[in-house]
C-alpha cells in the first residue's frame, strides 16, 4: 500500500525528486509549443513543388508538447548538472573560470548576432573591427606576429598549426615525416598529428616531468617537423629548458609548436613569442572565459611567427589605407580553409569582452590562478603524494600512491569529492602519473572556496584511513550513482525509440 | 577587479601560508629574461557598461536596418525566446563536458534527445553529439568513409557548398585522399553521366548536397545505386536542415553530414553553429565525436553516459577516429530546445511557409523582363535566377534601398555569371519581398 503511494509521489513531484523522462515521453498528438505568424503569401503545394521527394507525413516520433512543458523539461534537466555558477571545478588543464555574464549579452546584440558572413563588406565593418581588435590583443598577449581566428576549437587549432608547419617545410623542399609528442601530452595532440599526415613519435619525460634534453637531441632529426609542447606542462610545471628546446629544434630546421591550453599561467607575466615558439594555439574556452556549455562551442586561434604568415587560412583580415577593413582571399600560399565561414564569431566576441574587461590588469588573473594552485598544493602536501617536486604554476598534480595502500584510487576519491559538493578534479591524466589527481582551481575561486576544497580533500584522506568503503562506493548523494559504463558500451542505446506497439515496454 | 574574489588581506594570508613574501616568487620558475617588466598594452580595463557600449557601437556599424535575401549555407529563421532562456541557465551554460556522468545528467540526457531528433530527421540509425559545423562534419564523414572502405578517392559534386569543398580539400591534402569534383548538369544537379564515368572500385565516398548550393534538390536514389554498385559510400551533406520538415529524409545515404544552424542558432557572422553526423548503426564504431548512451545505475535508475569512448582522442590518442574534443554542445542544446518547441507540426508549418515564400518570390521575379529562372530541379527556400546584367551591379543598387541582394554565384562558379542565388525564409514579409522585386526591377533599368 505504502509503496504505491510513494510511486505516486515520485511521479507527481518531478521537480523536487528529479524524475523527469525524455521529451518524447511527454508527447501527445497535436500539442504545440510554437506558433508562426500567418502566411502572407499564397500557400504552395508541397507535392506540386517538390514532387515525389516531399514528405507526406510529419517527422515520426518528433516531440509534440506545449511551451510550458518544454520549459519545465529543460529546466528540470538543468538542475541535474553541476556548473561553474554553482561551485568549483578543480579540473586540471580545463581552466574552469567564471564565464562573465555581460559576454552573453554582447554576443546576442542585434547587429552582432544577426550578421551574415556573405553580406557586403562595407556592412560588416563592425564585425571586422571586433576581429581586428581581438587579433591585436591576442598577439600582444602571446608575443607572436600573425594570427588566424578561424579554428573552431583547440584540436582544430592544433591541426591548423601543424598544417602551417607542413606548408613551411614543403616550401623548403622537405615536408618531413614526424612530430614529437611528450608522453605527458593531451590526447588531441597525437590524434591531430595523424590527421595532419605525420607520424607520432613519443618523447619520454625526465625524472622532473620535463622534456629530456638529451633524448630530444637524439630524436630531433631532419625528419622531424615539430615538437608539440604544452607549457607549462600538463604537470603545471614550467619547461625551464625551453631555450635549449627551441635551439635544438631550430638547429635541425624543426619547429616549436606550443599547445596553449595552459596560458592561464602565463598571460601578462610572460609571452610564448619570447621563448622561441614558432606556432601555437589558444583555447578561448579556457584562458579567455568563454563558456564550456557542456562541451563547446570553443575556439582555437593559432598565432605564428612572421615566416608562417603566408600560409594562414583564407580569408585574412586586412586594414586598408582608408582605415576600413576587408577580407583578403588572394593568398597563394594559404593552406586553405579549415572550416566554412569565418570562425566561431560568437565565441570570439565573448573572448574580446573578457579581455576588454581586464585590460592590462589581466596579469592579476594569472597571479591569482597561480596563488590558488600553490595554496592548495601547500596545504595538501603530505596528505596526498606529490610525484614531481618542482614549483607548480596554475595547476598541481598529486597521485593516489598513499591511498592505494588502502585499496582506494583516484577515481574513488574523485567520486567521494562529489559528496562534498565539488566536481571531481581530472583523474588518470597526465599518463605519466599513474593514479593522477590533476587540480587547477583557476583565479575564480575565493580563499574560502579553496579552504573548503582543502578541507574536503583532507577529510576524504582521513576517510580512506578510517572507513575506506565509504570512499570506494561513492558518490552517495547524487541522483544517480555509478552508472554502468560497461553495459552502455557493450549494447549501445544511442537514441530513444517509440515503444513497440505489441510488447508495451517503455522506451 | 570584479571577477577576482580575493581581498588584499586574503592574498597576504595565502602567501604567508605558502611561505613566500610576494606573488613574484611564485613565478620564479620562469627565466628572468622572459618575465615581462611592463603591463601588456591592451585596451581597458572596462567597466561592464563600457564593455556593452563598445559592442553596441560595433553593432551599429554592421547591417542593422537592412533586409537580406542571402542564404548560401546560413539561414535566418524564427527563434523562440524560450531557447535562450534555457541556454542562459548557468547549469547548462557554465557546465563542463559530461565526463563525470553523475554531475552532468542534464547535459547527457539533452544530448541523447539531440541524437534522437537527428536520427528522426535524417532517417539514419545513429547520430553523434555534434561536430563543429556542417563543413567539418562533411569532411569527417569522408574520412569515416575512407576508414570504412580502405579506399582513397573521393568524388564530390561541384553543387556542394564551395566552402565545404574547400575544407575537404584542406584536410584531404595531408591524408592521402584524392578529391575529384564532378560537374553539375543543366538542371543544377549532379551530372550522373560524369559520376558514372568517374566511379571505379577505388572510390570511398560520393558526396552530394541536397538541397544543393543552388537550392536544387538532388535525385539521391540513382546516385545511391551507382555508388553502392561501385562499393562506395554515399555522403549526403545538408546545409538547410529545415528542408527536412518537408522533404523525405535521405535514407539512401550511408552518412548524413548536416549543418543544424537553422534550428535555433543565430547567423552570428558565421558561428558557432552545430554539425551533425548521422549514419547506420553498423558504422558506429568508426564515427567521430561524442556519443551519449543510455544505461542504468547501481539502483537500476535510467541514466546516460558518454560511451564508445575508445573511438576518441582521450583514450585512443593517435588511433582515434578524430582529434575532436570540444565540440558544440551548447549549440546542440539550442537545436534540441528549438526542435522540441517547433514540434512535429511546427517544423512542417515553418517549412511550408519557406516553400510558399520562395515560390511567391520566384513568381514575382519572373514577371520582370529579362529575369529567368535557371536550374529547373525542385527547390525548397533557395533558387537561382539569371539576370540580364551583373548581379554585383544590381546588388549595389539594391543597397540604396537597404536591401542586401542575393548571393553572386559567379564568384564561386565563374562559368555562370549573372546568376543569383535568392533565399527567402519565413522571416521575410510579403511587403519586403515586393519591395525587393520592385527594387530589382528598377535596378535593371538604371543606365550602366
Amino acid at each position: 500500500m505504502k509503496k504505491g503511494m510513494n510511486e505516486k509521489i515520485k511521479t507527481a513531484s518531478r521537480h523536487t525528486n528529479r524524475n523527469e523522462g525524455l521529451i518524447f515521453e511527454r508527447s501527445s498528438p497535436h500539442k504545440r509549443a510554437f506558433d508562426l505568424p500567418p502566411l502572407d503569401v499564397p500557400a504552395a503545394d508541397p507535392e506540386k513543388a517538390l514532387g515525389k521527394i516531399h514528405r507526406s507525413e510529419g517527422v515520426e516520433g518528433f516531440p509534440e508538447v506545449s511551451e510550458i512543458e518544454v520549459l519545465r523539461h529543460f529546466t528540470r534537466l538543468s538542475t541535474w548538472n553541476f556548473a561553474i555558477d554553482l561551485g568549483m571545478y578543480p579540473l586540471g588543464s580545463c581552466t574552469m573560470k567564471y564565464n562573465p555574464r555581460v559576454n552573453e549579452l554582447v554576443a546576442r546584440l542585434p547587429g552582432i548576432a544577426t550578421e551574415h558572413p556573405s553580406q557586403p563588406q562595407e556592412l560588416s565593418q563592425g564585425c571586422f573591427k571586433i576581429l581586428s581588435l581581438l587579433e591585436k590583443c591576442l598577439l600582444e598577449i602571446t608575443g607572436m606576429e600573425a594570427i588566424t581566428l578561424q579554428p573552431a576549437a583547440g584540436a582544430q587549432g592544433e591541426l591548423t598549426g601543424l598544417l602551417l608547419a607542413r606548408a613551411h617545410h614543403q616550401k623548403n623542399g622537405n615536408p618531413r615525416k614526424k612530430v614529437l609528442i611528450p608522453d605527458s601530452a593531451h590526447g588531441t595532440n597525437p590524434a591531430t598529428v595523424v590527421i595532419a599526415g605525420y607520424e607520432v613519435e613519443n618523447i619520454k619525460s625526465n625524472a622532473d616531468g620535463q622534456v629530456d634534453i638529451a633524448k630530444l637531441r637524439e630524436q630531433v632529426t631532419e625528419d622531424v617537423a615539430a615538437l608539440m609542447l604544452t607549457n607549462p606542462s600538463t604537470l603545471g610545471i614550467f619547461e625551464q629548458q625551453i631555450p635549449e628546446i627551441a635551439e635544438i629544434l631550430h638547429s635541425k630546421g624543426a619547429l616549436l609548436y606550443m599547445d596553449g591550453a595552459n596560458m592561464n599561467a602565463l598571460t601578462g607575466v610572460t609571452q610564448p613569442g619570447r621563448m622561441g615558439v614558432d606556432v601555437m594555439h589558444l583555447n578561448l574556452h579556457k584562458t579567455f572565459s568563454t563558456p564550456h556549455g557542456g562541451g563547446g562551442p570553443g575556439a582555437g586561434p593559432v598565432a605564428v611567427k612572421k615566416f608562417l604568415e603566408p600560409f594562414l587560412p583564407i580569408p585574412v583580415l586586412m586594414e586598408k589605407p582608408d582605415g576600413k577593413f576587408a577580407l583578403d582571399y588572394q593568398r597563394k600560399e594559404s593552406i586553405g580553409r579549415v572550416r566554412a565561414f569565418g570562425g566561431n564569431f560568437g565565441v570570439l566576441v565573448r573572448a574580446l569582452a573578457y579581455i576588454l574587461a581586464y585590460g592590462p590588469e589581466v596579469r592579476l588573473a594569472t597571479e591569482d590562478a597561480v596563488l590558488n594552485a600553490n595554496y592548495i598544493r601547500k596545504n595538501l602536501e603530505g596528505v596526498y603524494d606529490l610525484p614531481y617536486k618542482r614549483p607548480s604554476m596554475h595547476e598541481v598534480v598529486f597521485s593516489d600512491a598513499i591511498q592505494k595502500r588502502r585499496g582506494v584510487n583516484t577515481m574513488d576519491i574523485a567520486k567521494r569529492l562529489i559528496d562534498y559538493g565539488f566536481h571531481p578534479y581530472t583523474t588518470a591524466f597526465p599518463l605519466i602519473v599513474p593514479g593522477a589527481l590533476m587540480i587547477e582551481p583557476t583565479e575564480s575561486e575565493s580563499k574560502q572556496e579553496c579552504d573548503y576544497f582543502i578541507e574536503a580533500m583532507k577529510d576524504i584522506a582521513e576517510e580512506v584511513e578510517k572507513q575506506p568503503e565509504i570512499v570506494k562506493t561513492a558518490p552517495h548523494t547524487t541522483r544517480v550513482r555509478r552508472l554502468d559504463e560497461v553495459a552502455a558500451a557493450r549494447k549501445p542505446i544511442l537514441r530513444w525509440k517509440p515503444p513497440e506497439k505489441h510488447s508495451g515496454a517503455a522506451g | 577587479m570584479r571577477y577576482l574574489p580575493k581581498s588584499p588581506a586574503e592574498r597576504q594570508e595565502m602567501l604567508a601560508s605558502i611561505g613566500v613574501k610576494s606573488i613574484d616568487e611564485l613565478f620564479s620558475s620562469i627565466p628572468e629574461a622572459y618575465r615581462l617588466k611592463e603591463p601588456l598594452k591592451l585596451p581597458g580595463p572596462f567597466s561592464e557598461a563600457e564593455v556593452v557600449q563598445y559592442f553596441e557601437e560595433r553593432a551599429n556599424e554592421n547591417s542593422r536596418g537592412y533586409t537580406s535575401f542571402l542564404g548560401a549555407g546560413i539561414y535566418s529563421h524564427l527563434r523562440s525566446v524560450v531557447t535562450d532562456t534555457i541556454l542562459q541557465r548557468g547549469e547548462f551554460l557554465t557546465s563542463y563536458t559530461p565526463y563525470q556522468a553523475e554531475m552532468a545528467q542534464g547535459t547527457l540526457q539533452a544530448i541523447f534527445e539531440f541524437q534522437t531528433l537527428m536520427c528522426q530527421l535524417t532517417g539514419q540509425e545513429v547520430a553523434n553529439a555534434s561536430m563543429y559545423d556542417g563543413s567539418t562534419a562533411t569532411t569527417e564523414a569522408v574520412l569515416m568513409a575512407e576508414r570504412l572502405t580502405g579506399r582513397q578517392r573521393v568524388l564530390v559534386a561541384r553543387s556542394v557548398h564551395p566552402e565545404y569543398r574547400g575544407v575537404l580539400r584542406t584536410y584531404a591534402k595531408n591524408s592521402g585522399l584524392h578529391v575529384e569534383e564532378l560537374p553539375f548538369s543543366a538542371t543544377g544537379t549532379l551530372d550522373t553521366n560524369a559520376l558514372k564515368s568517374a566511379l571505379k572500385d577505388d572510390v570511398c565516398a560520393v558526396v552530394v548536397q541536397s538541397p544543393n548550393f543552388f537550392g536544387a534538390m538532388e535525385e539521391l536514389q540513382p546516385v545511391a545505386g551507382m555508388a553502392r554498385r561501385a562499393g562506395a559510400l554515399l555522403v549526403v551533406a545538408i546545409t538547410e536542415a529545415l528542408s527536412l520538415g518537408l522533404v523525405k529524409p535521405p535514407e539512401e545515404a550511408d552518412i548524413v553530414a548536416m549543418e543544424g544552424q537553422s534550428f535555433g542558432l543565430a547567423p552570428s557572422y558565421g558561428g558557432p553553429f552545430v554539425g551533425v553526423i548521422a549514419s547506420r548503426e553498423k558504422y558506429v564504431r568508426q564515427m567521430p565525436g561524442r556519443l551519449a548512451g543510455q544505461t542504468t545505475d547501481l539502483e537500476g535508475r535510467r541514466g546516460f553516459v558518454l560511451t564508445l569512448a575508445t573511438r576518441e582522442q582521450h583514450i585512443r590518442r593517435e588511433k582515434a577516429t578524430s582529434n575532436i574534443c570540444t565540440n558544440q554542445a551548447l549549440c546542440a542544446l539550442a537545436a534540441t530546445v528549438h526542435l522540441s518547441l517547433l514540434g512535429k507540426e511546427g517544423i512542417r508549418e515553418m517549412a511550408e511557409q519557406n516553400l510558399a515564400k520562395a515560390q511567391f518570390t520566384l513568381t514575382e521575379l519572373e514577371k520582370i523582363p529579362g529575369v529567368k529562372r535557371t536550374f529547373c530541379a525542385p527547390f525548397f527556400n533557395e533558387f537561382t535566377v539569371e539576370l540580364p546584367r551583373s548581379v554585383k551591379i544590381v546588388n549595389t543598387e539594391l543597397l540604396k534601398s537597404k536591401i542586401i541582394g542575393p548571393y553572386v554565384l559567379g564568384s564561386a562558379y565563374p562559368e555562370i555569371t549573372k546568376h543569383a542565388l535568392v533565399c527567402v525564409t519565413e522571416t521575410t514579409s510579403r511587403k519586403d519581398i515586393e519591395r525587393f522585386v520592385g527594387a530589382l526591377k528598377d535596378a535593371l533599368l538604371v543606365p550602366v
